[in-house]
């Protein structure tokens, strides 16, 4: 049967090109790999080349000819045992038929069709309802832990109740943590679990995302999440991507975590909040705890999921000590935000170090007689809009207060969803309490200014009170 | 413990001693372990499984060019023509119960070798539903678990860092198994791949780095790229044995296979091997090809094509022309029902735009 040779396309973007040279003439023998003809857009030339074996029949298309539309029948090669005067031109031949149907083929996963399509099938979201937290049962202890220990207490719990569990990270072992979150683990587990990096940061979340993918269920500790900046790309391109790549074959349940955000005048690249930045990554759960029982509970859940999960602490809240319940398994909701102070006339949101001034900022404006409700988000992705809806719709005045940069942050994330979705409850616009939009400075006095504080929250929440 | 630093232009006093106790031979031993026989001594059956598997890849990537041209297939396509010698060549020698694979987008050869239907595979790159990641990966993002192979990675030289954690995972549950990584003469100048053979040698993790240099980083040859052109010397600071392969000879390939897989079973730690080998088509299909001369690619195609070499082997054995056509034809029905298949099966549904962001529901 004879073979049609068609324009081919460049790019996905190429509708026509030019034949600017035939490498063959009518009668050649061509076997695959040939280079038959030369094509040229305004970008790239390429060499057009033989797939089948053959005999050049017919060229239909002269050297030279300018906008040959993409899919055109350009020459007609004899196939073996054929007699090449007997190929003809395929309109002739009746072979039409067959690039119709080549044609309609052709179209079909063009996006002008599929857009129709969708216009009457649009996919619904699905929509899951977050958890609530278990309930303590009465009578338990609650201990005083700081949130070092909280996070600590997490792993090795989940290290000796699952083998795949290890930790690596600069200074995890035998320095026993940088911040001694990992303090006495390599005790306990032995250097197989407990795994010293070099100062290789790009390396070594590669190296955690990969053993993930292979089975393991990784802790990857960055000693801040600014050096975390170096494997961003593993973290965004390997561990959230490659499930939906592949389908959902593929499993990455790894735990990226560390201190994120401000500490204590280490300047600007040591000072950075990346809550936002994870959290708009598809793929990726984002969970920023204040206290210790939700570092804990939720660094257990953590550990547990099969999603890749990037956990976010703060070297101000390290030492800090909280009550916690002393249960034997105490895992808590991923994606679950918690009313940790009910009020009726302001919703405060915040999360992370944020809390506590959100916390302050409430007794200081009780003070004043404005009850305020304060709202730990906890999980950044997915985020419980339903929590803060909620309180929008009984308060109807919101104030957002993040340890970080105004633009593009989950304060502004908070108001587009009250926007979108809380708008008939609001009785003032939302407002956020951000640090400064500039790099951390060093000096104390600049430092100050630039963060967040109880004060600034305050002032907000009074605005938003016209008070 | 110190190791007494030294170069090669001050070699080990050996005290009377074999090259075993000099601690640079470590560094060549494999190379010259591979030198002493460099053609695997293969079998029949071996040899008609090779030339078959190498011919599939070819025709399954010539139509794949094809199909790319007619529009059915999008974005970025990078064909394996040329390079057939170097996954079937290592692929063959592996234990695919235990060993895993993960390389770059390059990746439709790879999967091949595995015997991954190339139905599944071409539907992939047309962003069927049927594809084997369900349409929604594409030609760089495809995988299979089952098989132990871990993608298709479109970022270059990231999966030489993932083929570590999957070396590390191996290690780690004492399962036997190694990881072969490979990457390319242009991922071979990113850094990660140096933090990953730092810490795959410190740990002493079962890993195979492979460079598939095939000269040319998209439109840059390796002379303009690369201070160090001989890639296998790269591991040498990291004393990672290298050797030098000829990739373009799958028989030369399986035999270097052998030495080197060897090495990391005895849990020596990771081999660098660079596989000398050629793409006859662009980089991807939209390459102008303006970076080297035609003349350049038909030298390569006639004097060092993988699959003519291994045809000369078998007619030389007292194979026929018709027993090799009669392959050559068989395999052409596989790559048409698959190129058929891939076009006329459904596009993903709808709700597949939100299925597999993440595993668990929050």
């Amino acid at each position: 049967m004879a073979i049609e040779l068609k324009m081919p396309a460049l790019s996905p973007t190429m509708e026509e090109g030019t034949i600017a040279k035939w490498l063959v003439k009518e009668g050649d023998e061509v076997s695959s790999g040939d280079i038959l003809a030369e094509i040229e857009t305004d970008k790239a030339t390429m060499e057009f080349e033989a797939i089948d074996e053959g005999t050049v029949g017919k060229i239909l298309v002269p050297e030279g000819a300018e906008n040959v539309k993409v899919g055109t029948v350009i020459a007609v090669l004899a196939g073996e045992g054929e007699d090449v005067s007997e190929v003809e031109a395929p309109a002739e031949t009746g072979d039409s038929k067959d690039e119709e149907a080549d044609s309609t083929a052709k179209a079909e996963p063009k996006a002008e069709k599929s857009d129709d399509e969708q216009g009457s099938i649009t996919p619904s979201k699905p929509k899951s309802e977050p958890k609530s937290d278990p309930a303590i049962p009465d009578g338990t202890n609650m201990a005083t832990v700081t949130v070092r220990e909280a996070l600590r207490d997490a792993m090795a719990e989940e290290m000796r109740r699952d083998e795949r569990v290890f930790v690596m990270g600069e200074e995890v072992a035998e320095y026993q943590g940088a911040y001694k979150v990992t303090q006495g683990l390599l005790d306990e587990f032995g250097p197989r679990r407990v795994i010293d990096t070099p100062i290789t940061e790009y390396g070594f979340a590669g190296i955690g995302t990969g053993a993930a993918m292979g089975g393991l269920r990784p802790i990857v500790e960055f000693m801040t999440f600014n050096f975390a900046m170096q494997a961003i790309d593993h973290i965004v391109n390997s561990a959230a991507k490659t499930n939906y790549m592949s389908g959902g074959q593929m499993r990455c349940p790894v735990v990226f975590r560390g201190p994120n955000g401000a500490a204590s005048r280490v300047g600007a690249q040591h000072s950075q909040n990346y809550g936002p930045w994870y959290a708009s990554v598809p793929g990726l759960i984002v969970i920023a705890p204040y206290d210790s029982s939700d570092a804990k509970g939720l660094l257990k859940a953590a550990i547990r999921s099969e999603d890749p999960v990037v956990f976010l602490e703060n070297e101000l809240v390290y030492g800090r000590s909280f009550e916690l319940p002393e249960l034997d398994d105490h895992v808590l909701p991923i994606g679950k935000a918690r009313i940790v102070r009910e009020g009726s006339d302001v919703t405060i949101v915040s999360y992370s170090i944020g809390v506590g001034f959100a916390l302050e900022a409430a007794e200081k404006l009780a003070e004043e007689g404005i009850d305020a409700e304060v709202i730990d988000l906890r999980t950044l992705r997915p985020l419980d809009r339903q929590t803060i809806l909620e309180s929008l719709a009984k308060t109807n005045r919101l104030v957002i207060a993040e340890e970080g940069w105004p633009t593009c942050s989950i304060a502004s994330e908070v108001i587009a969803i009250c926007m979108e979705e809380g708008f008939d409850h609001l009785d003032a616009p939302v407002l956020r309490v951000c640090n400064e939009d500039v790099p951390l400075p060093y000096a104390a006095n600049l430092e100050k200014m630039a963060l967040i504080d109880a004060p600034r929250i305050v002032e907000a929440a009074k605005k938003v009170c016209y008070v | 413990m110190a190791r007494t630093a030294k170069t090669r232009k001050t070699p080990a006093k050996s005290k009377q001693q074999g090259p075993v106790d000099d601690p640079d031979f470590a560094l060549h031993s494999l190379q010259e372990a591979f030198e002493k026989a460099k053609s695997y001594d293969a079998s029949e059956d071996e040899m008609m499984e090779f030339y078959r598997q190498m011919l599939l890849i070819r025709r399954f990537e010539e139509r794949a060019g094809q199909l790319y041209g007619l529009g059915l297939i999008g974005g970025f396509c990078h064909l394996y023509i040329g390079q057939e010698a170097v996954a079937i060549g290592l692929q063959s020698a592996l234990d695919n119960d235990k060993d895993s694979v993960i390389t770059g987008y390059r990746d439709h050869g790879h999967m091949l070798a595995y015997g991954i239907d190339p139905k599944v595979i071409m539907a992939e790159l047309t962003g069927r539903q049927a594809g084997i990641s369900k349409g929604k990966g594409g030609s760089m993002h495809m995988f299979s678990t089952e098989h132990k192979f871990y993608g298709g990675h479109g970022i270059v030289g990231a999966q030489v860092a993932l083929g570590g954690g999957l070396a590390l995972a191996h290690k780690y549950n004492e399962d036997g198994g190694l990881c072969l990584a490979y990457f390319g003469d242009g991922a071979a100048n990113q850094g990660q791949v140096y933090e990953t053979f730092n810490m795959a040698s410190l740990w002493k993790l079962p890993i195979v780095f492979v460079i598939e240099n095939n000269q040319y980083a998209m439109g840059t040859s390796t002379a303009r790229s690369s201070a160090e052109t001989e890639f296998y010397r790269r591991g040498t600071a990291f004393r990672i044995p290298g050797m030098d392969v000829n990739g373009m000879d799958v028989l030369e390939v399986r035999a270097a296979a052998e030495v080197a897989f060897r090495h990391v079973r005895e849990g020596k730690g990771p081999v660098l091997m660079e596989l000398n080998t050629y793409r006859y088509r662009g980089h991807s299909m939209s390459d102008p090809a303006k970076y080297r001369t035609r003349e350049e690619v038909q030298d390569v195609r006639e004097h060092k094509d993988p699959i003519e070499g291994l045809k000369k082997v078998l007619v030389e054995n007292g194979k026929s022309e018709d027993d090799l056509k009669s392959i050559d034809k068989e395999i052409r029905r596989i790559v048409s029902e698959a190129a058929d298949f891939a076009e006329n099966s459904p596009e993903p549904e709808a709700d597949e735009l939100y299925t597999d962001v993440l595993v668990e529901e929050y």
